[in-house]
């Protein structure tokens, strides 16, 4: 198991690795170079653009580029300074220790650009995944219990649909409804906010905050309900199909017993890689649902840098991300071996 | 996914054992047909597919240009003169779906062809060479797979949106499928090298190679079409998946660039002023919709059609 640990490991980092060679390579191969789109694309005199691709060590071959970004310069000799001649060690610690560059557009440290809107995307995506998870597991096992009832083949249906909705266009569909068309009775305003976290200038409230939350969190949920419910139901079917489970029947236990004792947790256990396999498509649900609701997340972020062309944080959420998703497979597979104890890796 | 293959070899035992009608597996097309023509939801997908498939090729019978502005009739509601309404420069919306529908589709059959072309071959190679080679292949594709495929789309076509060069200027149709397409073939790729691993070591593979069959023989001629059930229905639902991406792409303003219409553009254009005007984005989505929609349910039929299986479960016989 350590041993089976350690080879994915390995094999993570390398794959990182080859990952962020690709992604290094694909921002300085930008006609222009990377710092097109520095200071809002506006035109630069050429001495100016010469000193600050000085600075940002961007006149360095390639290679060295990408060992500076990656292990930083502080370690190595290089020109102090644009004009002069001075030489001495750089002050960039590279991406390895958390060192990301600075953003063109607003000059802060990515990493503290990143940091401010991390916890809005795990607040939200958390709120989704759960409010999907609450509603999408029940459905799922009285569908599998149920085959063919009413009841399954409503849900079918949902999901059926569910899935060929884009999220960016019931986003639209749902600030219409419930922004436009439908009005608070007492007040007379919108029933419901059609973006931001909280109403600005106003002292927090927790309704006020859970107003905010309804929309985004129902437009990304439907997806992961129809996802999750079809999926579950399909999984409890074939868990019901097995010998064992006519063995139990078979022994006088309870229907309940059966299903959730049982039924249920084995049904669950695909659940766990499915999640670790869906984390980049709740990058992607991020992406849309925080553009289209004004949410300041890690979404939005990506979605201004890129129209910005600020590289050095579309970078920095790229890796991050990809990371990310590396990462939560690694444990995904760790996890299923506890969960699942016929399962050993050699 | 996974517990498709689960379910069927669950049950493969005893339908075999219990029936011992094994030439169930090698049904001839008109089987195939006859049994999708079943399956009501596929039915009604094809015949809506076939329609907006039909309505997108007559857009150019509409007296109205997708692109000419025409300020005077600018963000009309839906009448009778302009059945889905204007846009803000006055164009009628139904005319400007359906052109937009033909870059649509044409971007979802463009990637299903590029996917086809790698995946296939990845997951051929890989499953019919085996060792180092099928190990290199799978290690590209699980990395491939832990790509955040939206946000590498973004990077890409915001850099090839700087790019100058024949074929490719300013995200176009091509550009924008081939980037899709590099990027979603590997459900392919482990599809076919899947069907490859238990195919190649078939009887009658080895009688061919024994009889002298070249590989790429052997591969095309004697494995690739008996591969050829879980290859359809993957493609539809690939078609599916890249009209999606297209049109999120286009939402977000990376993809198809104005005036060309496309789905997701029409969406994207809505969004400055869709909450005075909700026709702007309830009718391109629409389409984006019954386009997925009916996809999915064509996918799901022909699932069933080419497994004997899971049909026999579904009607209750094992």
């Amino acid at each position: 198991m350590v041993q089976f640990i350690l080879r994915r490991l390995i094999q993570a980092a390398f794959i990182m690795f080859l990952l962020s060679v690709l992604f290094f390579a694909l921002v300085n191969l930008v006609p222009g170079g990377p710092l097109a789109g520095y200071g809002g694309g506006r035109h630069m005199p050429p001495e100016q653009a010469a000193i600050l691709r000085r600075q940002l060590g961007l006149d360095n071959p390639l290679p060295l580029q990408y060992v500076v970004w990656m292990f930083g310069n502080d370690w190595m000799n290089v020109k102090t300074n644009a004009t002069t001649s001075g030489t001495g060690n750089g002050i960039r610690l590279g991406i390895l220790r958390g060192d990301f560059g600075f953003s063109y557009h607003t000059r802060q440290p990515v990493l503290t650009v990143i940091g401010e809107r991390i916890p809005n995307t795990l607040y939200l995506m958390g709120v989704t995944l759960l409010v999907a998870l609450v509603i999408a597991i029940p459905a799922g096992i009285l569908s599998a219990v149920r085959q063919y009832s009413f009841f399954d083949i409503s849900v079918t249906t949902f999901s059926f649909a569910g899935q060929a909705i884009p999220d960016f266009w019931l986003g639209l569909i749902l600030i219409i409804v419930f922004y436009a068309w439908l009005k608070n009775p007492i007040t007379g305003d919108s029933l419901l906010p059609a973006g931001g976290i909280l109403t600005i200038g106003v002292p927090f409230s927790v309704l006020d905050a859970l107003q905010h939350l309804i929309l985004p969190v129902a437009t990304g949920a439907l997806g992961w309900i129809a996802w999750y419910s079809r999926f579950l139901r399909s999984s409890m079917l074939d868990v019901i199909h097995q010998d064992y489970l006519r063995t139990a029947r078979a022994k006088g236990l309870s229907q309940q017993a059966v299903i959730f004792k049982h039924a249920l947790r084995n049904a669950l256990i695909p659940l766990v890689t499915l999640f670790a396999l869906d984390l980049p498509y709740i990058f992607s649900g991020a992406v849309f649902i925080e553009t289209i609701f004004a949410w300041p997340g890690m979404g939005r972020l990506y979605y201004q840098a890129a129209q910005q062309r600020d590289y050095p944080v579309l970078l920095a959420v790229l890796i991050i991300g990809a990371s990310m998703i590396i990462l939560s497979n690694l444990l995904a597979d760790v996890f299923y071996a506890f969960l699942d104890p016929r399962i050993r890796y050699s | 996914m996974t517990t498709g293959t689960n379910h069927s070899d669950s049950i493969k035992g005893k339908f075999f054992g219990g029936k011992g009608t094994l030439q169930e597996e090698s049904l001839p097309s008109t089987k195939v047909l006859r049994r999708f023509l079943k399956h009501p939801g596929a039915l009604v997908g094809s015949i809506v597919l076939g329609g907006l498939i039909l309505a997108v090729l007559l857009g150019s019978l509409s007296p109205y240009s997708p692109v000419n502005s025409n300020i005077v009739e600018r963000l009309q509601p839906p009448s009778l003169r302009h059945l889905m309404g204007t846009d803000a420069l006055g164009r009628d919306l139904l005319t400007r779906i359906l052109f937009g529908g033909r870059i649509s589709l044409t971007v979802g059959l463009l990637v299903v062809a590029i996917t086809l072309a790698i995946g296939v071959t990845v997951g051929a190679v890989s499953g019919y060479a085996g060792g180092w080679i099928d190990n290199v292949l799978m290690r590209i594709t699980d990395a491939s797979l832990t790509l955040p495929s939206l946000l590498v789309l973004i990077l890409l076509s915001t850099i090839l949106r700087e790019v100058e060069m024949p074929f490719f200027e300013k995200n176009n149709v091509l550009t924008i499928s081939i980037v899709i397409g590099l990027l979603s073939w590997m459900t392919f790729a482990r599809l076919v090298r899947a069907a490859f691993l238990t195919l190649r070591e078939m009887d009658y593979v080895t009688a061919a190679r024994s009889l002298g069959a070249s590989h790429s023989r052997v591969v095309l001629v004697h494995i690739l079409p008996n591969a050829i059930g879980p290859i359809i229905v993957e493609s539809t639902l690939q078609l599916g998946y890249a009209i999606i991406e297209e049109s999120g792409l286009s939402f977000l303003g990376f993809g198809i660039q104005q005036p060309i219409p496309s789905w997701g553009n029409l969406l994207s254009n809505a969004q400055e002023n869709f909450v005075h005007y909700p026709w702007l984005a309830i009718f391109p989505g629409l389409m984006i919709f019954l386009a997925i929609i009916s996809v999915n349910y064509i996918g799901d039929g022909l699932r069933d059609a080419f497994d004997p299986y899971k049909v026999l479960v579904k009607i209750g016989e094992v």
